[in-house]
């Protein structure tokens, strides 16, 4: 008993770490969304979102503080901090996922992949699936994507009173460039 | 068993990648200020730490109807109106600069505001502190009086305002005040004053707030006329750039150097003032 005990905690604890492969990571990768209406553009955009790739299990995640993110209007981003995505309660959004397609690690070029997965913004999931790229580039792994999210989606309230003054669906882009960690 | 522990064992995988993320993140972390302690400039009367940003203007209109209990001949108050227009400029995101304009006493004021000290999230700095220093002139004819010269109208205020956001629903702020006047009514009055206000706000849905100010002037200061501490109440309502607040005072003028040293009316009586402040912020900045 003793022996299967042990052989199945050897088995919890080792095999994840053989699983690991390489993993590409960044501190630095960027994501931005961008709203037009006829009565306002908003845009602001986060330089400080952390990313990491995992091609041996095609699995990848990214996490940022919502706080990151600068608005050119000041007044927007507290706005956005205090009313909308309440960031002193829910500091972070997140994402985990895998994406779809072949990417040959070994040779420098442009794969086009589908990413798909969970988004966690303001204390709520929706999944996510979207086209993107992935490039092998000198030992990094180089990735963007572009999609739409509704707000209404997050459990986000807009006041009836601004609702014409910001996109029903927000365009999200994101950038990452991940050199290789380990 | 096996099959329980290869169930664990993918979950843990497929949060693996996000942990080692939450980790890095933990081990990066930057200091981080507290914001939205206020949501306008003003408590009621008195300044909050908050100022605009660099290259914002919020234009402030600060207005009092008569007192309550003139009775219904006036409308209750109704009829008269005090009026302030005050126009502040975010010089940095740390200094700005006022200017205003009283219909009470015809009287001028200008400002400047500095932020001292930032309350920091999870500990570091308790509180945030800014330090305005305010002069004001009023310009009023007064035909029995011509000795009166600008000098002699003129009287200036410190203030240390020192905040803490304390959950994200109420924040209180403590206003050490210093007066000068340079021109007292009798020689029993005196030149400096100090006074201290309490003021606090709290937030009951993420665009409105209740707030509350008190304004304490110890005894044995101003003693020629009947000086009483100035108490009033406000609602706040946030729509995008503008701050609509509500209020009720019982002091009429809106200056340091008046409503601390001039309130001559009490709730009690129904000496009160009814009215509101708005301000609007202008970005004119286009790019940062």
């Amino acid at each position: 008993m003793k022996f299967i005990v042990s052989a199945i905690i050897g088995l919890v604890f080792i095999c994840p770490s053989a699983a690991f492969s390489q993993r590409y990571s960044t501190r630095n990768a960027f994501v931005g969304f961008y709203s037009k209406t006829a009565l306002e553009d908003i845009k602001a955009e986060n330089n400080q979102v952390f990313a990491i790739i995992e091609p041996g299990t095609k699995k990848l995640a990214f996490s940022l503080l919502l706080k990151g993110f600068i608005f050119p209007k000041e007044l927007m981003q507290e706005h956005f901090n205090e009313n909308y995505v309440e960031s002193d309660k829910y500091p972070k959004a997140n994402f985990t996922g895998t994406y779809t397609g072949d990417v040959d690690l070994s040779k420098d070029g442009v794969y086009k992949v589908v990413v798909k997965g969970d988004l966690n913004l303001h204390n709520t999931t929706k999944s996510v699936e979207a086209p993107a790229t992935l490039e092998v580039k000198a030992g990094h792994l180089i990735g963007t994507s572009e999609f739409k999210a509704k707000p209404e989606d997050y459990n986000i309230s807009i006041p009836s009173l601004v609702r014409d003054k910001i996109d029903k669906e927000i365009a999200v882009k994101v950038k990452i460039d991940c050199p290789i960690t380990k | 068993m096996l099959l329980l522990a290869a169930a664990g064992r993918t979950i843990a995988q497929d949060n693996s990648l996000l942990n080692a993320l939450n980790d890095s993140m933990a081990a990066h972390k930057g200091r981080s200020y507290v914001s939205g302690t206020f949501k306008a400039t003003h408590i009621i009367n008195e300044q909050t730490i908050e100022s605009p940003a660099q290259g914002n203007l919020n234009f402030v209109i600060q207005h009092r109807f008569g007192q309550l209990n003139s009775g219904s001949y006036n409308f209750f108050g109704l009829d008269n109106a005090t009026l302030r227009l005050g126009l502040e400029y975010g010089i940095t995101d740390d200094l700005d600069v006022g200017v205003g304009r009283s219909s009470y006493l015809k009287t001028f004021d200008g400002y400047l505001k500095y932020k001292l000290l930032k309350q920091t999230e999870g500990g570091g700095m308790p509180v945030s502190v800014s330090v305005l220093g305010t002069v004001t002139n009023y310009t009023q004819d007064n035909s029995s009086k011509p000795f009166l010269n600008t000098k002699y109208r003129t009287a200036y205020s410190g203030q240390l305002l020192i905040a803490r956001k304390i959950t994200r629903d109420l924040s209180l702020q403590v206003t050490p005040t210093y007066l000068h006047y340079n021109l007292v009514p009798t020689v029993a009055d005196k030149n400096d004053v100090f006074a201290v206000g309490l003021g606090g706000r709290y937030k009951f849905t993420r665009r409105m707030s209740i707030d509350a100010e008190y304004d304490v002037v110890p005894k044995n200061q101003v003693v020629s006329t009947t000086v009483h501490n100035s108490f009033s109440l406000g609602w706040d309502i946030e729509t995008g750039g503008h701050v609509f607040q509500l209020v009720f005072s019982n002091s009429q003028s809106m200056v340091p150097t008046q409503y601390l040293t001039q309130t001559g009316g009490t709730w009690g009586k129904g000496d009160i003032y009814f009215g509101f402040n708005i301000s609007r912020n202008f970005n004119l900045r286009k790019k940062r």
